[in-house]
């Protein structure tokens, strides 16, 4: 009873805030947007807040986070803050395009919000884009369904008001990479939401990297939402780099909708941060749509890092492949929940899942579970989950040819890792990814090499 | 370089080695044969360091020190090199990688500054000769996929990079058909010197046909039985071990 009146209590402190606050979410906003917060709104009272006791949530335990006191804000607060002194993000690519949102609001005070290439593509803030083209967001911004039976999906539509939007149009390629620096920075423990959409229309192709850094050691709160829509034929890839400190909490939702033939190739690197929760949703729409899920979690202290994924087979000839690596250390804990719906109209479905950690004490945890729902006869399916530790039998090997035992445990690691890192697309990439792993597996590697600032409380 | 004294191991209560005693100097090259379960193997996991076993009794001093109070790497690092009989495979450690990171632990050691990339390449790419292994064995993984002959190799390969004073060779011909029998044998007196001491440690004679031991133990239930020259070993290839084991069995 005591938990049910708890969730309760989540439910109207949020509804309250909402309400509370209405006028100045969505202030300016065209009505569209208003239209979904109230429907995102009456769908989180609906749904309520997950519970400890429900399936999906068991080993992640976010009520107390929500329920603590945190400080929202709806407008961007005025914080001078120079980039380039204060902040180096550690994936520095040569040929990308950088945008940087902070506290959950676009922030490029000195150039534009949207920037419009000639050949139609769009990128910049989503809430400028909501207001210069609202018939284009419109179209795409929260339409799948699902989204909506979603608490904290629900919780981001009501909430969120700004976030990344990349519009890519029939048959054009994006050059350079996005890369969307999420950044956080407070002078408070502080709740931020933000809503990522990414429109890849028929024959597109795009690169994001993300990153996600704290720049203070307050508290922070992030419930973020990206929605991505991948049209016939489109090819996509995300790299998602998490690296915000420990004393953050992290949820995110992704939600991949691919039309037939189209691609996408989805990794997820936590370095960093307390508790970390990632959602991600494939739904294949179109026959013949290709998707990879990749995450790798280097965890140590207490950092408890969940992964929870449903890829959705409705249509024929589709793949899909998810490849989930953890590395445990301290006391850390880590869940990985890999669901795969197979209807029963997707023949020829070809489904892989395969998690595998390693645990380097006695006391990390980890609880992995595969679930698989198939519908169809005609299919090709497996999953995999091991939990163990380094090889001593490799690790004698190389320590009989001179190597230090603390080095071959190193190598070991770096090799178990490296399987995720050699699934992303873009050479220079993986190269600066392996190097990050390598540091952070080092434990030289700590959220703070990159804060020239000096936090005051 | 090497005494062997009294050495007892057990495993697990059970005793392997009974007491072994062995003198390997420098320039010589020993084989140690014997049976199936005669302790060849602990023996040799001895010598490189293994855990998983206790040492009871007896000593093994290695160039004046107790290799008991050597850890592997060090001992690695002091020379003395094992050949596994059933090298481990190591997906995604780069033989590269590996290797150099290898031969820089060494230089380190001898207060050396690590090796250059382009040097270190030139390095491999000489001792490959040596053992004729196949250039793109050398671009992928640890012993990932080699077959069992190539494992062998790389062994012998691993031995010519790091140039150790002691090498044992632990059943390096097991598995092997005759040409590549040749090849690893070849491999192994290129780099036999008056400086370095091999023990070959074999269940077969037909190694020992290529080359050729000065001096010749047999181990049968955890105990030198039997010492000799290479003749010897051509006993055994004639008559088998059952002769040994008849001696042996009457003395008890």
């Amino acid at each position: 009873m005591k938990e049910t009146l708890e969730a309760l209590e989540t439910v109207d402190k949020y509804t309250e805030l909402f309400y509370g606050n209405r006028e100045q979410i969505g202030q300016d906003d065209p009505a569209f947007l208003n239209e979904l917060r109230e429907e995102a709104i009456r769908s989180f009272q609906e749904t309520g807040f997950p519970l400890k006791k429900q399936e999906d949530y068991r080993y992640t335990h976010l009520e107390p986070v929500f329920d603590s006191d945190l400080s929202v804000h709806f407008r961007p607060r005025d914080i001078s803050f120079d980039e380039g002194e204060l902040f180096r993000c550690d994936v520095p690519m040569l040929d990308s395009r950088v945008l940087t949102v902070l506290n959950g609001f676009f922030y490029n005070p000195e150039g534009e919000s949207l920037y419009e290439q000639e050949n139609g593509i769009l990128f910049g803030s989503l809430r400028e884009a909501a207001r210069r083209y609202p018939d284009l967001v419109a179209r795409y911004l929260g339409k799948n369904a699902s989204l909506k039976q979603e608490p904290f999906v629900s919780l981001n539509t009501a909430f969120s008001q700004d976030g990344v939007f990349l519009y890519v149009p029939k048959n054009q390629h994006l050059e350079r990479p996005i890369q969307i620096i999420h950044l956080l920075l407070s002078d408070r423990n502080q709740m931020v939401h933000h809503r990522n959409l990414f429109v890849l229309e028929e024959n597109a192709s795009a690169q994001v990297i993300i990153c996600d850094h704290t720049l203070c050691p307050n508290m922070f709160l992030t419930n973020s939402v990206t929605e991505i829509l991948i049209g016939e034929n489109a090819d996509l890839n995300v790299l998602r780099l998490q690296n915000e400190h420990n004393n953050s909490c992290q949820v995110t939702n992704t939600w991949i909708s691919q039309e037939r033939s189209s691609r996408c190739f989805h990794t997820t690197i936590t370095l960093h941060g307390g508790m970390v929760r990632n959602n991600l949703h494939v739904r294949l729409e179109g026959e013949g749509a290709d998707t990879h899920a990749m995450g790798l979690f280097l965890l140590d202290k207490s950092q408890h890092v969940d992964s929870f994924t449903l890829i959705e087979h409705t249509s024929p000839h589709c793949t899909s492949n998810q490849l989930y690596k953890g590395v445990l250390d301290d006391t850390s804990t880590g869940a990985f929940n890999g669901k795969i719906h197979v209807y029963p109209d997707a023949q020829k479905t070809r489904a892989y899942q395969s998690n595998n950690n390693i645990l380097l004490t006695d006391t990390a945890t980890m609880n992995s579970k595969p679930q698989l729902e198939i519908y169809a006869d005609d299919v090709k399916c497996s999953h995999g989950a091991t939990v163990g530790q380094l090889d001593e039998d490799a690790m004698f090997y190389l320590q009989s040819r001179g190597i230090p035992r603390d080095e071959t445990r190193l190598m070991l690691m770096n090799a178990f890792a490296g399987e995720v890192i050699s699934t992303i697309r873009h050479p220079a990439l993986q190269e600066r990814i392996t190097d990050l792993v390598s540091k952070r597996l080092r434990g030289e590697l700590s959220r703070c090499n990159n804060c020239a600032m000096h936090c005051h409380e | 370089m090497l005494q062997i004294k009294g050495l007892r191991v057990s495993i697990e209560d059970k005793e392997i080695l009974k007491g072994i005693n062995l003198e390997v100097n420098k320039g010589e090259v020993h084989a140690i044969m014997g049976p199936n379960g005669s302790g060849k193997s602990t023996l040799a996991a001895a010598l490189a360091g293994r855990d998983y076993f206790d040492i009871t009794h007896g000593r093994m001093i290695y160039q004046g020190r107790d290799l008991e109070e050597m850890e592997p790497e060090e001992r690695a690092l002091e020379g003395i090199f094992l050949g596994f009989q059933y090298p481990v495979e190591i997906p995604g450690v780069s033989m590269v990688n590996f290797l150099r990171t290898a031969i820089n632990e060494q230089r380190k050691f001898r207060g050396l500054d690590p090796l250059p990339a382009g040097d270190f390449l030139k390095l491999m790419r000489e001792k490959k000769e040596i053992v004729e292994i196949d250039s793109d064995l050398t671009n992928r993984s640890v012993n990932e996929g080699f077959s069992g002959g190539e494992k062998k190799k790389n062994e012998i390969f691993q031995m010519a990079l790091l140039e150790p004073r002691l090498a044992i060779l632990d059943e390096t011909d097991s598995g092997l058909d005759i040409d590549a029998l040749r090849i690893v044998a070849k491999g192994v007196n290129k780099l036999r010197s008056p400086d370095n001491a091999i023990v070959i440690i074999t269940h077969y004679q037909r190694l020992l046909e290529f080359i050729i031991p000065d001096f010749v133990h047999v181990l049968y239930k955890g105990r030198i039985v039997k010492s000799g020259d290479q003749q010897l070993a051509k006993d055994l290839e004639a008559h088998g071990y059952d002769w040994i084991r008849q001696e042996v069995d009457m003395e008890t």
